[in-house]
């Protein structure tokens, strides 16, 4: 503990010299933004700004505080077009999408945005304190994880996902298992064998995840508000200055707290990272919330809190095995991670020993930056919710050319933007058929995953499928994704029992 | 394509350049890194990008634009197609491009379809378990491998076929054991292995030697060699080579740089020059070590042998490893 405290102390010294202090803020501010764009997330902000700090000759500690300011700053602005325009700013917004943007349709735009907001405190807050307290005990349960182990939380996942199944299951179904034929594109992982490309080389490498994102929910909800233009059913609204009161802080605090943590383990395990997190926390509260979890989906509060507070915490929880162990726990941490290695710090078990100055200094500034954000986002609230009282034949272009420009951000390939048109008309078609496109986008995250490891566990044990039970891991979390199918099914039997018994 | 390099700063300095007279240069250079920012090829770029301007070796600033795709599929055939007497760009490539060309993976263009600059400079493959590991030295994992072939799960960051995956396969022949018998677990990188491997996962990963500086000191792994034929330098010195342990395999990860095929003598031979020069400056060799590279300063005519040399071996291999069939 003493040493965490000193540690703390010396970081914080790092942290708040005036210099840092200002590129902690410069950082949180920018990534805000970046966030907020539809498509350009994290990993384009800090890939883009990384040569930037690296040229422009900043101490490492400097250039890793502004790096890493951009990282969450980033997970925070998701949320924002996630809300207003119902096209998620990255993919750890994915799941933000389902019930802010019906709050914001029903005139609480502003109320989402704050929530929504303190909810990323929340997530960060609670997530940088385990960082500071546990970091090397986690990494060390993060490395046991292993593949079978990330078949059980797969599954769990996909047990906690079944929830998300609307007013018609089978169609929920078959739009997991679209997710799951679009991940199954580009090489195969495992034995370099192309799939699905017809020839093409732009689809060896697959679809890119941000790709399908920005096309299935951005392009499609383009189409959708074009039409509702031409068919005069579209109503611009009116301008709301709504907030988040207490009341909806002091309602979902266990919700945020739970799905910190969460969101915190998720973001810990290498290969997870935001958008899984975000999906399971949501996942599991609409189950924790039985019979009154019938609102998610329609703007509950909870389920805005629930993948904001997960996401922010799993982008501190991809820290983790970076800093303790040198291993990126996310593709942004990987470009983090390479950072150092530019300043010839190379990060790993030795890290707190040798450069306790940048590994400490960039703890501290995580504190720092969190709070700055908080006060950064809260009085932009008003200002945000404004756009949507933008009429609409304004409105609907620049989010086209915000979708486009991310498109393009990402891979700066023209093929990338017919794909995501594509997608968009795809994804139309399916929700004119009346399907959540939500189990689209998780099929492919953890389909993606799911099969990699799959076979890498079955490459293990040489192709026998009991090393999928072997560890305790696995047992726990197949016994969770049980419970959660089986509980909700069992209260209701006995409820009803009970409700018998009294007639 | 997006412009990342910091333009205005190299400009800066590029009016401080002693060579501003030198005509022959590249007037716009370009350094295409066939993948998404924040890989290996993005940082084969930036070495040229900075490496020339900390030497003072070209007067024009570097950009750096990105064209990701196929595994450098995508930019192998635009500079086959559309770009093929481009004087100005070179594009990044790997060993893994190299043996991506040699199984054909590149579509119908070969090692003959580009002309071969220059070296950045080289890693080599290592063979890494985990500090509590039965095995302390090569020849007991060889052994191992030789009495069972799937005693050992063997992991790294590429799938099969990949020149990860070739390391690996290659360790298989020379213990004398099958390589299609190898337990091999494909992993998303080389952070993933290394995971898997201090998670005890896996039993023996083959990654790069460089990847192993932030982790020789903290005594969690061990690397048991190093996959090239003689030693290298601090901090690598205590680390034995496959071959003084009896078992000859060798495995340099190359970057380098390529043009298109029908560019002009001139211009090939004006970025030849370049790198020649630039070889023979400590700030840029310098930079190529701070990238985690080994020097190897090869350019121009010999490069062209050497990769010819080189993806015709490759080609040999995949043959014997079942990758590909023998060409008719």
């Amino acid at each position: 503990m003493d040493v965490i405290l000193s540690g703390l102390g010396q970081g914080f010294a790092v942290a708040l010299q005036p210099f840092n202090l200002f590129l902690v803020l410069a950082g949180c501010f920018f990534g805000t933004l970046i966030g907020a764009l539809p498509g350009i997330g994290p990993i384009n902000g800090v890939a883009i700004l990384l040569p930037i700090a690296y040229s422009l000759g900043f101490p490492p500690e400097s250039a890793l505080i502004l790096l890493a300011g951009i990282y969450y700053g980033a997970e925070y602005g998701g949320r924002i077009s996630s809300i207003l325009l119902n096209v998620p700013g990255d993919a750890g917004a994915v799941m933000t999408t389902l019930d802010g943007s019906p709050m914001a349709k029903r005139g609480e735009a502003g109320r989402a945005l704050s929530l929504s907001g303190v909810a990323s405190f929340v997530g960060g807050s609670v997530a940088i304190v385990l960082l500071t307290l546990f970091a090397p005990a986690l990494a060390a349960f993060a490395v046991k994880f292993s593949p079978a182990d990330y078949v059980a939380l797969m599954v769990f996942a996909f047990t906690s996902l079944a929830s998300l199944v609307g007013k018609n299951g089978i169609k929920t179904l078959l739009a997991a298992a679209i997710g799951l034929m679009i991940a199954s594109i580009g090489v195969d992982a495992n034995t370099g064998v192309m799939r699905f490309t017809l020839g093409s080389p732009e689809l060896m490498a697959g679809i890119d995840f941000l790709v399908i994102v920005i096309g299935l929910f951005g392009m499609a909800e383009l189409l959708h508000l074009v039409e509702s233009y031409a068919r005069g059913t579209l109503k611009t609204l009116p301008v709301d200055s709504t907030f988040v009161s207490w009341a909806d802080i002091f309602a979902v605090k266990w919700v945020m707290l739970r799905s910190s943590i969460i969101g915190f383990i998720v973001g810990v395990l290498p290969g997870t990272g935001a958008s899984v997190a975000s999906a399971v926390s949501y996942g599991t509260e609409k189950r924790l919330a039985g019979e009154s979890g019938k609102s998610f989906g329609t703007g509950d509060i909870r389920g805005l809190a629930a993948p904001e507070s997960a996401n922010n915490a799993s982008a501190s929880g991809a820290m983790v095995p970076m800093l303790t162990l040198g291993i990126p726990g996310s593709g942004t941490t990987a470009i983090l991670l390479g950072a150092l290695l530019l300043f010839n710090i190379t990060p790993g078990p030795m890290l707190f020993q040798q450069k306790p100055d940048i590994a400490w200094g960039l703890i501290a500034s995580m504190y720092i930056g969190n709070v700055a954000l908080l006060v950064i986002n809260l009085p932009l609230v008003g200002l945000f919710a404004r756009l949507l009282t933008i009429p609409q034949q304004y409105l609907t272009p620049m989010i086209a050319v915000l979708a486009f420009i991310g498109v393009y951000s990402v891979v700066g390939d023209p093929f990338d933007l017919y794909l995501a048109v594509g997608l968009g008309v795809l994804g139309w078609v399916l929700r004119k058929l009346e399907f959540s496109l939500a189990p689209v986008i998780l099929g492919v995250v953890l389909g993606n995953l799911f099969e990699d490891n799959l076979r890498r566990a079955l490459s293990i044990s040489g192709g026998d499928w009991s090393i999928l039970l072997q560890s305790s891991n696995s047992l726990i979390l197949y016994g969770l994704a049980i419970l959660v199918v089986a509980l909700p099914i069992v209260i209701s039997r006995m409820l009803k029992a009970r409700q018998n018994k009294a007639v | 394509m997006k412009r990342s390099a910091p333009l205005a700063l190299a400009l800066a300095f590029a009016c401080l350049n002693p060579f501003s007279a030198f005509a022959a240069n590249p007037e716009k250079p370009e350094c295409v890194a066939p993948a998404k920012p924040g890989g290996g090829f993005d940082l084969t770029c930036r070495i040229i990008q900075t490496g020339f301007l900390e030497a003072k070796t070209l007067d024009a600033p570097m950009q750096v634009t990105f064209m990701p795709g196929g595994i450098g599929a995508v930019a192998y055939n635009l500079f086959n197609t559309t770009r093929t007497d481009d004087p100005n760009a070179v594009v990044a490539f790997s060993s893994g491009s190299l043996l991506n060309v040699a199984t054909g993976k590149y579509g119908e263009w070969t090692e003959k379809d580009a002309r071969w600059v220059a070296m950045a400079g080289t890693d080599y493959g290592a063979v890494i378990v985990k500090a509590d590991s039965p095995y302390t030295d090569l020849k007991g994992v060889m052994e191992a491998l030789k009495a069972d072939p799937t005693s050992v799960v063997i992991g790294a960051g590429g799938s099969v076929g990949s020149q990860d995956w070739m390391k690996a396969a290659l360790l298989m022949k020379a213990a004398g054991a099958d390589p299609k018998k190898m337990r091999y677990v494909a992993f998303d990188g080389g952070g993933e292995s290394i995971a898997a491997l201090l998670g005890g996962n896996i039993g023996l990963y083959t990654g790069d030697i460089a990847e192993m500086s932030a982790h020789l000191d903290a005594g969690t792994m061990r690397v048991l060699a190093v996959m090239h034929s003689e030693r290298l330098g601090e901090p690598f010195d205590k680390v034995p080579t496959a071959k003084e342990q009896g078992y000859d395999v060798q495995w340099p990860i190359i970057r380098g740089y390529y043009m298109g095929k029908k560019v002009s003598d001139e211009a090939y031979n004006a970025w030849v020059e370049l790198f020649k020069k630039s070889y023979e400056n400590d700030a840029f060799n310098q930079i190529v070590k701070d990238k985690g590279l080994f020097k190897l300063n090869i350019a121009g005519k010999e490069m062209e042998e050497y990769i010819h040399n080189d993806v015709a071996k490759l080609r040999t291999l995949a043959v014997e490893m079942g990758l590909i069939e023998a060409p008719k």
